[in-house]
This record gives structure tokens, sequence and C-alpha cells, in this order.
């Protein structure tokens, strides 16, 4: 079937899907021409005489991950509904101005919506949606509940960070290489290659099979860091940003997660080639910075909403917290356990380590300690370059030395 | 003689039925579209919600061969698409010397061609069968990893597979394609894009009383509802691993097999296990939780019921 053919029957229909494929597009969903092509070609298959079909076949061509749903749905049945679009969105969305904090997700996509469809009007409307515009804002400018503070990277330069930073984009973090089931041609390898042994052979005329070898591949672990950003761990935390940068960009499969009351995936922003970007991102998207910490609650939501999609293939996770709990511990004890339990190795950096006479004596740090692999400390450049030690070491899952900490915190 | 795919929603959807898979229509927009236009039907959506089933309601009704391919981490091309058969290989190697009559490129025409071929399940998918392109069941993609991803693109976008030895080899007729993923991982956008996306949910307390009447039709009717109603309220509760339809088909099995004519506390406490797969949420939902359920849900079918 060509492109055209659809075209035949849909008078305008094509064009406007093309349009509504713009529309979904501005409102950051990936849409390209390839796609637009095959809803026109969707449409025409399912037919036009239902509007639950047509919706579905729009659904099964643009949405292709969960969260986009909602995106689409609105965009649906905003686009659809009405030509004249801008107004009909306005009585849509006015009510909602007035509703629960519940709709603050559904404004938010509403808006960008708005946003999508607003910059898609025709010019005669320009001067409506300018007195309109103001409606938008105030549905952005919803008071949060917690109070959070944006923060700002730049007070923290001195000579000395500098360096440091510097030292610590070069760290590398080679985990411990485990075999997967691929195997390359190599000549030390330990098994033979069949494949080519016979094609050399038949090089040869057949006469001699030279046996040609094949070692088994090794792949890192993934390797998923959980990085408490609360007040008490504020210095170290920000100069760890630049170490797990370094990570991300030097292997793949690192999942980069902050917590402090809440818990933050930030490993897309920790993809950008340039820190300065990386941490602009991470600074807007980061709400609770240096405020309080809640381990047990921002695990449980790690645990629930993305363990089993980070941690599906063997990974060693690092929780890089000092253990001091807001609430007292609460719930962390079987959060942990959970945690521990769905990964290779749980390795706990703790900056606290670095006095002499550190004790675990707080609930947070008691309650994280006998599911922990190995107890680390990490306050500078040594400490870190020690973690490389730790992590590429082959040995026992649990650490020898845990045993002390444990009689410790009994 | 190969039985015709449907050719509007409505036949997808009462080819659904007909193959005992209660299914919502926009899941069977989805699954004409894959079917009129050729392309994979990618499902996403929890353990346990009737992906694969999908697959193989589609090959009893279409009458069609399943194809079904396991993804496991490392999954690589010897085990996925084809291998060839070293020791015949050698044996016909060692024939054609002790006889001497071939020269090289016979020889080396003839050690690797079809005969020497074993053909796993990406290729079967684009042989050509008696019944009509079969039905190839990518199962659990996400298990695996990217680079077996970026080959199945070659396979997917064009149904052809290219080995060194041969040549290209490309289905006459496209296999009908599902790919279903648990998502424990994010899928490529560039496999998504040439498929079909639809995400399988947890059904409504309607829809899962279909299931239920077409999947245990010797349940009471009084205890499906029941058993619908509790799960339902189950699907509400915060814990890690949210019971399934399958789980609730084999709930409902259960209880009838325990000659249980409604739900009270002490069955479900003894029954929880084939609901909840960890022991946490066990714990949390055993005994007082338990019964609290219940009674909300008889109270609800009272009113119901009174109504």
């Amino acid at each position: 079937m060509t492109a055209q053919a659809p075209g035949d029957s849909g008078g305008r229909l094509p064009e406007n899907i093309m349009h509504f494929g713009r529309v979904l597009r501005a409102a950051g969903l990936p849409v390209g021409p390839g796609t637009v092509l095959e809803a026109i070609r969707a449409v025409a298959a399912v037919g036009i005489g239902n509007r639950t079909d047509f919706y579905w076949a729009l659904h099964a061509v643009f949405v292709n991950r969960r969260d986009q749903r909602e995106l689409f749905d609105q965009a649906f049945h905003i686009f659809w509904r009405n030509p004249r679009i801008l107004e009909r969105m306005m009585s849509l969305m006015l009510p909602q101005l007035q509703s629960d904090a519940d709709e603050q997700q559904a404004d938010d996509i509403a808006t960008r919506i708005a946003q999508a469809l607003a910059a898609d009007q025709n010019k005669d409307q320009v001067e409506e949606k300018a007195a309109e515009e103001l409606e938008f804002d105030s549905a952005m400018t919803w008071s949060q509940s917690e109070v959070l503070r944006q923060k700002d990277f730049e007070k923290m330069t001195t000579e000395e960070v500098d360096a440091a930073r510097l030292a610590m984009r070069r760290l590398k973090l080679p985990i411990l290489a485990m075999p997967t089931r691929r195997y390359r041609p190599d000549k030390s390898g330990a098994r033979a290659d069949m494949r080519a042994s016979l094609r050399a052979a038949l090089r040869t005329g057949g006469d001699i099979i030279p046996l040609k070898f094949r070692k088994r591949q090794t792949r890192n672990p993934p390797l998923i860091v959980l990085c408490d950003i609360s007040g008490s761990m504020e210095r170290y935390s920000r100069m760890l940003l630049h170490f797990l940068h370094a990570v991300t960009s030097d292997r793949d499969r690192v999942h980069t997660f902050l917590f402090g009351t809440r818990l933050t995936n930030v490993t897309r922003y920790l993809r950008y080639k340039d820190i300065d970007v990386a941490l602009a991102k991470i600074a807007d998207e980061v709400e609770d910075w240096s405020g309080g910490t809640r381990i047990g609650h921002c695990l449980h939501t790690f645990n629930s909403d993305w363990s089993r999609r980070v941690l599906s293939q063997g990974a060693v996770v690092l929780l890089i917290t000092d253990g001091l709990d807001r609430d007292a511990g609460a719930g962390l004890r079987i959060e942990t356990d959970r945690l521990h339990r769905s990964c290779r190795r749980l390795i706990w950096l703790n900056p606290l380590l670095r006095y002499d006479g550190f004790e675990p004596k707080s609930q947070g740090i008691r309650a994280l300690l006998p599911y922990v692999d190995d107890f680390r400390p990490v306050h500078n450049l040594e400490s870190l370059m020690h973690l490389t030690d730790i992590l590429s070491a082959p040995g026992l899952r649990r650490h020898p030395g845990m045993s002390k900490w444990l009689e410790a915190a009994a | 003689m190969t039985k015709p795919i449907p050719d509007s929603v409505d036949a997808a959807l009462a080819l659904l039925s007909s193959g005992a898979y209660v299914a919502d229509r926009s899941l069977a927009t989805a699954l004409f579209l894959s079917l009129k236009l050729g392309r994979p039907l990618f499902l996403e959506g929890e353990a346990g919600v009737g992906k694969t089933e999908i697959a193989r309601v589609l090959s009893q009704t279409l009458d069609r061969d399943l194809i079904r391919l396991q993804c496991y981490e490392g999954l690589d091309v010897s085990s996925a698409v084809y291998e060839w058969n070293y020791a015949q290989q050698m044996v016909e190697i060692r024939m054609s010397e002790a006889l001497g009559d071939q020269d090289r490129d016979t020889l080396e025409r003839g050690i690797f061609s079809d005969r020497f071929l074993i053909r796993r399940p990406l290729l079967q998918a684009l042989e050509p069968s008696a019944n009509g392109p079969p039905v190839l069941l990518i199962d659990e993609l996400d298990r695996t990893d990217e680079p077996f991803e970026a080959f199945l693109l070659e396979v997917l976008a064009d149904f052809q597979i290219t080995i060194p030895e041969i040549g290209t080899i490309t289905a006459k007729e496209p296999p009908l394609v599902v790919i279903t993923s648990n998502r424990t991982r994010e899928i490529h956008d560039a496999i998504k894009r040439r498929c079909f996306y639809y995400w399988v949910d947890y059904p409504d307390a309607a829809r899962e009383l279909e299931i239920l009447a077409v999947k245990a039709p010797d349940v009471p009717a009084a205890l499906s509802a029941q058993v619908v109603a509790f799960i339902q309220k189950l699907r509400q509760e915060d814990l890690f691993k949210l019971p399934g339809v399958a789980e609730t088909i084999d709930w409902a099995h259960a209880l009838t097999q325990l000659d249980c004519m409604a739900l009270d506390p002490d069955t479900i406490n003894n029954t929880l296990g084939t609901l909840l797969k960890y022991q946490d949420d066990i714990a949390k939902i055993r005994g007082s939780e338990a019964s609290r359920l219940l009674s909300e849900v008889q109270t609800e079918l009272a009113i119901a019921g009174a109504a």
C-alpha cells in the first residue's frame, strides 16, 4: 500500500492527522513524518466510522510508552473535538484551575498541550491568544506544598575544589566484569569456534581443519547509585555529582537517583556531555536539595517504582548516605532488606566514616548496616580511588570487614 | 488453505473472543492494525495480564503455527536465528576428501548449504509454511540486551535475515509478530517505532468477571463476583507485586477445588499464596487487612444486590 492511497478517500483528514502529529510533537512525543504516514495508513485501515476505533488506531501509532498515554489522551480530545481548538480548550481548563492538588499533573499536561497548540494557531487569533495567555500563566504558578529550595552550584568554587573535581572526572569505576553468554573469537580462548574453524578449513581445501578458538565475553553489570542530597550530606553530594557524571559518561547502564525527602531519577541529565549543563539541569529538577532525609520513604519509592526496571540484570548498588534519617529509621529495615535481595551487591558509602571514632549509634545507621555488603568512607579523593579497588576485586558478596560493623551495631 | 485475517476491528474482536480471550475494543484495534498492515504488535504490561496468551489465541484461531522465542540475557544469533551443523559438515569434508572428486568451490558451496543449516525460531518464522505465515511470539524482549534488540531491527523492518555464507533470506509472506515486554527496562524507540504499541492494563471489574466466566466456567457466579471484587480492592493496595488476571483465575480455581462457596477470612488467609508472590505482601494483607477488604467487598456486593 502506498502512502498516497488513503488520501483518495480521506479528503482533509490526512492533513488534519498531520497537524495532530505536529501538535503531539510540539507537546513532546517523538513523532516523525514516518509516524504520521503510518497513522494515516492506520486510520485508513480502521475506517472513521467509530470514534473509539479512530482513537485507538492513532494511539497504537503515536504512543509507544506508557507514560505518553495521558498526554495523547488530552491532546486527542482537545484536537478532535472542535476546529476552534483554543477557545474550547480554555473552557476545559478554567474549571481545573480551581480544582484540587491531585489535578495538578493533569494541568501540567494540559499546559504543555496548550503551549503546543498555541504555537500552531492561525495568525488571526494571535491577539485573542495573547489576552488569554495570562490564564495559562496562572495555571503554571502552582505553589508547592513543600518548602523546596532552588540551588546554585556556582557558589562552591575554590581552587582546591576545582582541582578535586578535575581529578574526579578522570576517575574510572572498573566494576568487576561478569561473564555473559556471548563469545568472541580469541586465540587464547578455551572453546573451539567451530564456525571459524570450518571456514578456515575450506580456505585450504578441507585437507586440514585448523582449530580456531573463542572466549566468553564479559560485561560490566549495571551500576545503580542512590545518593543522599540532604543538608547533612550537602558538601559531599555536590562533589560526588562530578564523580557520578564521569562514571555515567564512561560506561553504559549507570542509573543515578538523588534523594532527600523524595526520590529523583537524574540519569538522563547526567548524560549531558557538559558537566555544567548536566548540573544546571539537575538543579532545576531536584526540589529537595539540602532538606531533611527520609531514607525509608525514598527507598520504598525506589523499590516499588524503579527496582524492577533498573535492577533486573544483576546490578551493583551504591548507596551514598550518612544514614541520618529524619524518620528515625522507620520502615528502613524492610526496604533495605528488599533492596539488598534484588541486587548483586549493595555497597554503602558513608562520609561519617572519616571520623576514627565513628560508632554506628543512630537508628538509621543501625537499620541499614545488617543489609549492606560493604561499608566504606567517601569523604576525599583517596576514598573514591579506593572504591575502584573494592568494586573491581573478585570475592565474596559480603566483605569480611562487615562483621566488625555488625558487632558494633548489635 | 489459510484462514483469512480479520478485515475489520469487529472481526478482530470476534476472532479473539472465539479463542476464549476477552479483550477490550482498544486491543482489538491494535491487533487489527498489526494484522492488516503487517507490522509487529508490541504488548507491554505487568506480568500476568495475558500478553503471551494473545499470541497463542491468534495462532489457534487463525490455524497458524506458533513459533516462540523466549528471550534471555545474552541471547545470540546461534540460538535465536540459525546455527551450522558442524559435525555433519566435518563428515562431509571427510567424505569428499575420501572421494577426492570435488574442487574447493563446490565443496564450499556444499558445506554451507541449506542441508547443514539448523533453523532457530527467527529463521523458521520466515520460511513458508503449509498453514500460511506463522505467528512469531518474541516473549519478554526486555530480558535480552541491546545488541540483540539491534539485530531484531533488520528482522522486524524487512522480515529478512542475512546469513553471510548464503545470502539474504526474505520472507515471502511476513509472519504475524507479537512482541511482549514486562518493562523491566525500556525497549529502544527504534524497535517500538516499527510496531503498533499497546499497553495491556489490569481489566476493570466487569471485564474481569467476563474473563472469569470464560476461563473458569465451573466457578459459582456468587464466588466469582466476590473474587473479582476482592482482587480489584487488592490492586488498590500498596503492594510490591499486584495480582494479575492469571492470579485471579488460579485463585478462583483453587477456591473451587476447596469447595468454597463464598469467601471467608480463613480461606483467604490460607490461599493468599496463589495471589501474592512476595512474603512482605502476604504478611501485609494476611489477617486483619484481609478481613477488612472482605467486609468492604461483602457490603458493596450486598448494596449492589439490593439495588
